[in-house]
């Protein structure tokens, strides 16, 4: 009994919201990664970009709340979703062509197109903060709960509760559906073929005949997509503040190199490693001990190995350690 | 396009730009601007000697500006005694143990460069490290954090006049570097920026979380100054004659004795704000001028010639024999103490050091803009980037103002989009930093002042 608690406990603390993250930020790296592998930079917009698709659905959300339509048990903003990539579809391309377009066609370095994505993050960091506020919102609606704790611990008879939020659920299901399109897309179809030809070597690619104006369309079309359902399912599960959007850009970074750059498949698994160890190195294992060891070893700390608010600590350990032990990522990756 | 301005051009603009604000807002405020501008621009000239001279790219200035910050707290902070006496063993033993660790790594790297498993090694040391440090250092931090919670309930500094803390700050912000260059400064460009932005983001949550050590979030208010205090400015004789002295067609105008006191307190209470202000713009234009003196000075030194080279060819300069990861090293350390020298000015200026203010768009990538606007590898750019980002970064709020104004001025009082927009000026100064940062890449690459080619 004592032991199955403790599975329950885990799984209520760690690989629920394990799981529920990694998703999210594994969404976001897939999005970072494409961006890095294509267009060959870091872009340091993209957390604002999220926050940017993340705000529409929000305003499409109360337009619809206004209205009277709602989904049902889901939230109304998965309905107010496509609009939101629709709009940060046109947002990106608007960026693309006024301002990455010249430096990519005057083949600049990659610093320049860093410089260039930080002022596209101030602009997109105040239209988001004038259009919406600074501060958190939570446009969760829709029913809340799968299971909850007390449910499940009538339903079981037993001491730990295992509580099942509605968004962790709908985020593993969007994350799974839109994972799976998209690499059947990359792997499958010739234009996804096409794009990884033209990530692995652009010069071979123009020789074959494929057309670099296409290819870049169609990943930021990829990267607006991810970048809104990433920001709306974060928005979802935790609340919407553009300030924690644009700190997410850090795991979400350290994912993608982690990862191996330009390598989706890995900045998906990524974004799972470095969700689970932020979660298991910064939860307190006093409990868990308690049920598996004998009454006379229990701990009296918290057993906890770092603080909750060093978590951006945790994503810096694993990014050095990746780049010193393999410095193109755990899947290996292409240095650009 | 005029293709080289003279830098002193710029320099009058901006002198007559400040004047124009102190006559038609006020003194004050056209004199706080110009103390933040000459902040700004020692930070722009610590980023512009890593990034212009040395081409590295450090996005982490906001942890180094943040330990400049800490810096004053240590130093001129009175020591909570109490404190001391509860924990402040236990702390030293644990920063004993911290420093052992750091030395040990190192050594390990040293003299097991060739071993198999040296890294396995270190990080086996950094691994166990931590939970050990906890252990150590835990009873202690609730001691102390637990000593007056209220008004202290932390260590406190060494008393010491506040200006020495410009230096310790300065000191602190290399060593750090040094640790963090050791870390990070093999990697590539963008893994460098990256790191270096994770890297400001944990010195934050250090100086947030650790109460003991700065108050955290409990913020360390009052802290000692340079200069004179108005409330004592305003007592001494000397200021008042100075006063007098200065306005005294005005006050001749007055012949009402009572009224002539009454305006005369009045001119000496709002010019003690004024001459104080004044007395912190000498120190740092004093500051300013050295540190631009000796940058100068260096960058046109057969050390300036070897970063240039460094920068701009790597592995020639390697190949003549240079040793660039130890200057990149110093680099990245100089940079980094006059960065944290400026957070040190940067608080003192404040009077209370805010963990919690510290944002990487606002201390980060604002100094960025500053360097790229003014213009990389050139010493006065930075300077002049620094006084123009931050006086648009001023003055965007009223001028935002005036144009929504002006566009909504036939809409209602009470109508919600003029609300709205007039809640949301401060933001608008982001817009204009994003839209001026990508003007200035796109159409002078280089910044307003470009980096001079001395031809030999």
């Amino acid at each position: 009994m004592d032991f199955l608690n403790s599975i329950i406990l885990l799984t209520n603390f760690i690989i629920v919201p394990g799981i529920t993250y990694g998703s999210q930020l594994a969404l976001g790296a897939i999005g970072v990664t494409l961006i890095y592998g294509v267009l060959r930079f870091a872009n340091f917009a993209y957390g604002d970009l999220m926050a940017f698709g993340t705000m529409v659905v929000i305003l499409m959300t109360w337009y619809l709340q206004s209205k009277g339509i709602s989904f049902g048990l889901l939230p109304t903003a998965l309905l107010a979703l496509p609009i939101g990539i629709l709009l940060t579809i046109a947002v990106s391309l608007f960026f693309d062509k006024t301002v990455f377009e010249y430096y990519r066609n005057k083949k600049s370095n990659p610093v320049t197109f860093i410089v260039v994505s930080l002022g596209i993050m101030f602009v997109l960091n105040a239209v988001v903060r004038i259009i919406i506020g600074p501060n958190d919102i939570n446009f969760m609606d829709g029913h809340k709960f799968i299971m909850k704790a007390r449910e499940f611990k009538q339903l079981t008879g037993l001491n730990e509760g295992l509580a099942i939020k509605s968004t962790q659920v709908i985020t593993l299901v969007t994350t799974i559906i839109t994972c799976s399109i998209l690499f059947y897309f990359l792997n499958k179809t010739k234009t996804g073929k096409s794009m990884r030809a033209y990530s692995n070597n652009e010069d071979l690619a123009l020789l074959s005949g494929i057309d670099p104006k296409k290819i870049v369309l169609i990943t930021w079309v990829i990267v607006s997509i991810l970048a809104t359902v990433a920001g709306t399912l974060y928005g979802l599960d935790k609340s919407f503040k553009p300030f924690t959007y644009f700190n997410n850009l850090l795991p979400i970074f350290a994912a993608t190199i982690v990862g191996g750059i330009g390598n989706p498949l890995g900045a998906f698994y990524g974004g799972f490693l470095i969700a689970f160890s932020e979660i298991g190195l910064t939860y307190a294992y006093k409990k868990f001990f308690k049920y598996i060891m004998p009454e006379s070893l229990e701990p009296s700390t918290l057993i906890q190995f770092i603080s909750t608010d060093y978590k951006f600590a945790i994503s810096f350990a694993i990014l050095i350690v990746v780049l010193i032990f393999r410095p193109n990522g755990i899947f290996k990756g292409k240095v650009i | 396009m005029i293709k080289n301005i003279d830098f002193r051009i710029c320099f009058s603009v901006m002198t007559i730009l400040t004047v124009l604000v102190g006559l038609f807002q006020s003194w004050g405020i056209a004199l706080s601007m110009l103390n933040l501008c000459l902040i700004s621009a020692v930070m722009a000239m610590g980023v512009n000697i890593q990034w212009g001279f040395a081409g590295l790219i450090n996005f982490g200035v906001m942890g180094f500006l943040a330990i400049g910050g800490l810096a004053t707290v240590l130093v001129s902070v009175p020591p909570v005694h109490e404190a001391w006496s509860a924990g402040g063993i236990g702390i030293l033993i644990s920063g004993l143990f911290l420093a052992a660790v750091v030395i040990s790594v190192f050594m390990i790297n040293k003299k097991l460069s060739k071993h198999k498993y040296k890294n396995y090694f270190v990080f086996l040391i950094i691994i166990l490290s931590i939970p050990l440090l906890k252990f150590i250092a835990g009873p202690s931090i609730s001691k102390i954090e637990s000593i007056n919670a209220a008004t202290s309930g932390f260590l406190g500094g060494a008393n010491l006049p506040i200006i020495f803390s410009w230096f310790v700050g300065a000191i602190l912000s290399a060593l750090v570097a040094f640790v963090v260059g050791k870390v990070c400064l093999g990697l590539r460009s963008d893994y460098l920026a990256i790191s270096t932005l994770l890297v400001s983001g944990i010195i934050i949550t250090i100086v947030k979380h650790e109460e003991w050590l700065s108050r955290g979030v409990k913020n360390v208010i009052g802290l000692k100054r340079p200069v004179p205090y108005e409330v004592n400015l305003q007592e001494s004789e000397w200021f008042i004659n100075l006063v007098q002295f200065f306005n005294s067609s005005k006050l001749s105008n007055v012949l009402d004795p009572e009224v002539k006191i009454s305006l005369l307190n009045q001119l000496v209470i709002s010019s003690s704000g004024v001459f104080v202000k004044l007395c912190f713009s000498l120190i740092f234009l004093v500051v300013v001028f050295v540190i631009l003196y000796f940058s100068e000075k260096a960058l046109n030194s057969p050390w300036g010639r070897m970063m240039r080279a460094i920068r701009d060819n790597e592995e020639a300069a390697r190949a003549m024999g240079k040793n660039v990861v130890k200057q990149h090293l110093f680099i990245f350390m100089l940079g980094s103490a006059i960065i944290g020298f400026a957070g040190a000015m940067l608080v003192t200026y404040d009077g209370l050091f805010t963990p919690s203010s510290y944002q990487p768009l606002r201390y980060t990538f604002l100094i960025w803009v500053m360097v790229l606007l003014g213009g990389t590898g050139n010493n006065y750019g930075a300077v002049l980037g620094g006084f123009v980002v931050w006086f648009i970064w001023i003055q965007s709020a009223p001028f935002a103002m005036v144009v929504i104004n002006l566009f909504t001025g036939h809409l209602d009082e009470t109508s919600y989009i003029k609300d709205h927009l007039q809640n949301s000026v401060p933001y608008f100064r982001y817009l204009m930093m994003g839209l001026g940062l990508l003007l200035v890449m796109r159409y002078r690459p280089k910044g307003l002042l470009p980096e001079k080619v001395i031809k030999n």
